[in-house]
């Protein structure tokens, strides 16, 4: 029987156009599932055929405000890449420490709206207050506390001052302490492994077929880390792990990320302790006829750009492929066969455009509507309740 | 030669065209007839990762890059194959590389070119009233340039 | 003075509305609420649903897909209503103005009252002037 649901709930109001992620339920089993995305289509690649190279790097910057570094970081190595341009040493590195600061800030964002999805509200907002300091720190290097426009062809745009490293390190352990502590929380609470373990697994076989990518494919057994695998930057040249699981589940993607962060900020110390002398920039720059990518981990997966240089001012053709658009379609293997309460979290599970993960419905097999986004993440509150009950004996 | 440009040498001959830009790309060229073939061998028999595919209206023909990555060698593949403007289609690689679904769509709807085969190819970007027919990744559909 | 403005300017609900935004703003809007911020000092909370909001806060350059949807939530929205454009985009289109997809700036599709410019705007310029807005009534 097709019920409506009046929907409640303080956080996360946006926009309620119902068609993005659509659920068809049995009961309380998802049975089907379809997406239906473009409501973000700003037409960027036709865009940066009219504007100049370096224009280029500040429009890909807005694809995305999460992940602001990620598409310059990818498109100034594809121009490189194309071009056969070199990259000063101590511009690698601040590149290096800029990826890595925006990893662990889209890390935090992603933990604290999950956390909101199962019901902890104050993970939510102890996690968000702890990305400030993060924000922070991009401020007293950019100028800006997101968009950084730190990245030019060639090297970056301003220089980490050494009298600034002190107390970006002190900044840094702040950071560290609570990221630390949220890490040993979530793997060790019972109800968390009660609520989150088996959920959404994503086989890796699945994963492969599907091209997944970043802490998605990670956590489904898949070793594959642009970092590793394509090194550039100053990856190659300090010490750092890649974080791998086997279950593909919620849990597993959850632990992946927040063990990654760690690992940032290991990344970050080295770099900023680290980083040669010289310049920031190569001011010798001939953009000539040819072909490039550029390829860089971004907190959610590779970001892909590849771009044909000609001989005019303009790009020829530039294609973007941000990495969820490999990683959302694998919802419809995660959440077929799940139930409805636990449809947002998977979704959510891969990190999309965080945007994205509200727009959300569930209609039964006559496509009478049941739920709304606000609804489905009430449900999976309420189901977190029921598994703390569970687990108290109650 | 470097070992993947080596092994796919072998396989497909006078088949393919290969260009070796650097020891991380490698370019190859072949016809759009050969293309399940092709994606077959480095998906399944070489085991790359289908990175993405881009789409390219050039002058006279489209072009459809196949983006493969050898991740354990740190290097890229990319398969590329040429497309007539008049009848523009070509078999999709869905039933060997699911995770191409949706770059097919996207190409289809952007520049117009068919993926016979493709379980689903709707449209996946723009809105349900843009007008049919119109593409607006090919060079024809105009652009604003300001100076 | 009349009781609607006194409420509205007291406690006015806020409901935020991402509009094809590079999610940017739609984040330093959420920030609004952290701790740092913490928006509910000066008596502002977020509406459940657009029927409860006073406030409407569109980012975004409202590309074609999302223009109709835009006005339905700002006719189902209960007056008095403002809305405010919350960054570049949604102010004017900036770099996305040329493109196929975008198809007129927010302004031209609902009516505005408030404009807060920035790439994003911080979230102090928010409040400052979402409060002077609000004193102004």
């Amino acid at each position: 029987m097709a019920r409506k649901i009046i929907p409640i709930g303080p956080y996360h109001p946006l926009l309620e156009e119902p068609e993005y992620f659509k659920f068809t339920v049995e009961g309380e089993t998802v049975v089907g599932a379809e997406v239906s995305i473009g409501y973000n289509h700003r037409g960027i690649e036709k865009l940066a055929e009219a504007k100049t190279y370096e224009q280029v790097t500040f429009l890909v910057e807005r694809i995305c405000g999460i992940c602001s570094t990620s598409h310059p970081f990818a498109y100034i190595q594809a121009v490189e890449d194309a071009a056969g341009i070199s990259v000063p040493d101590r511009a690698g590195y601040i590149r290096t420490i800029i990826g890595e600061l925006e990893r662990i800030h889209s890390h935090l964002l992603w933990v604290g709206l999950a956390s909101h999805f199962i019901g902890y509200n104050t993970v939510f907002m102890w996690a968000w207050r702890y990305r400030e300091p993060v924000l922070d720190i991009f401020e007293k290097i950019s100028g800006n506390r997101n968009h950084y426009g730190m990245f030019k062809v060639g090297g970056v745009r301003r220089d980490i001052k050494k009298e600034n490293i002190p107390e970006l390190l002190e900044t840094l352990k702040e950071v560290e302490k609570f990221v630390s502590m949220i890490t040993k929380a979530v793997l060790d609470d019972p109800v968390l492994h009660a609520r989150l373990k088996g959920v959404g697994a994503l086989s890796n076989k699945d994963a492969t077929d599907l091209c997944v990518l970043g802490p998605t494919a990670r956590a489904s057994g898949i070793p594959i880390d642009i970092r590793k695998d394509h090194p550039y930057a100053a990856y190659d040249k300090i010490e750092w792990d890649m974080i791998v699981m086997q279950e593909g589940d919620v849990f597993a993607k959850a632990a992946v990320r927040l063990l990654e962060s760690m690992e940032s900020i290991k990344i970050i110390r080295q770099c900023l302790k680290g980083m040669p002398e010289g310049p920031i920039d190569n001011e010798d720059i001939d953009i000539i006829p040819g072909e490039g990518i550029g390829l860089h981990e971004a907190p959610r997966g590779e970001v892909f750009h590849y771009v044909r240089t000609g001989s005019g001012p303009y790009p020829e053709r530039h294609k973007i492929r941000a990495p969820s658009f490999m990683n959302v379609p694998s919802f419809k293997k995660t959440v077929i066969g799940q139930t409805l309460a636990d449809a947002a979290l998977i979704t959510a599970a891969v990190d999309p455009c965080y945007c994205c993960t509200e727009r959300m419905i569930a209609t039964d097999p006559d496509n009478r509507l049941i739920a709304q986004g606000k609804d489905l993440i009430r449900l999976s509150q309420e189901k977190t309740e029921r598994v703390k009950r569970k687990l108290r004996g109650k | 030669m470097q070992r993947v440009a080596e092994a796919i040498k072998v396989e497909f001959g006078e088949q393919v065209e290969i260009i070796e830009k650097s020891a991380k790309r490698i370019f190859v060229y072949i016809d759009k007839k050969k293309i399940k073939n092709i994606i077959h061998f480095l998906f399944v028999d070489l085991g790359a990762r289908f990175s993405t595919a881009s789409g390219i209206d050039d002058p006279g023909y489209f072009e459809i890059l196949y983006h493969m990555a050898f991740d354990k060698e740190g290097m890229f593949v990319t398969v590329k194959t040429q497309i007539n403007k008049s009848d523009p289609e070509i078999d999709s690689i869905t039933s060997i590389v699911p995770g191409a679904e949706w770059i097919e769509r996207e190409i289809h709807e952007l520049l117009g070119i068919k993926f016979k085969g493709h379980p689903n190819l709707k449209r996946l970007l723009l809105a349900d009233d843009w007008p049919e027919g119109v593409y607006p990744l090919r060079k024809e559909f105009p652009q604003v340039r300001r100076e | 003075m009349n009781l609607f403005k006194w409420g509205l300017r007291k406690a006015p609900a806020v409901f935020h509305a991402g509009a094809s935004a590079c999610n940017n703003c739609d984040i330093e809007i959420l920030d609004l609420l952290t701790p740092r911020f913490d928006i509910e000092r000066f008596g502002m909370t977020l509406a459940g649903s657009i029927r409860q909001a006073d406030i409407l806060l569109v980012t975004g350059v409202a590309n074609r897909k999302i223009a109709k949807k835009l006005q339905q939530l700002y006719a189902q929205m209960p007056a008095p209503k403002v809305v405010a454009a919350i960054g570049s985009c949604a102010c004017s289109g900036i770099i996305f103005r040329d493109s196929y997809n975008v198809g007129t700036p927010v302004d031209k599709i609902i009516p505005v009252n408030i404009y807060i410019p920035g790439c994003p705007p911080k979230p102090e310029a928010m409040i400052a002037a979402l409060i002077k807005a609000l004193n102004s009534l």
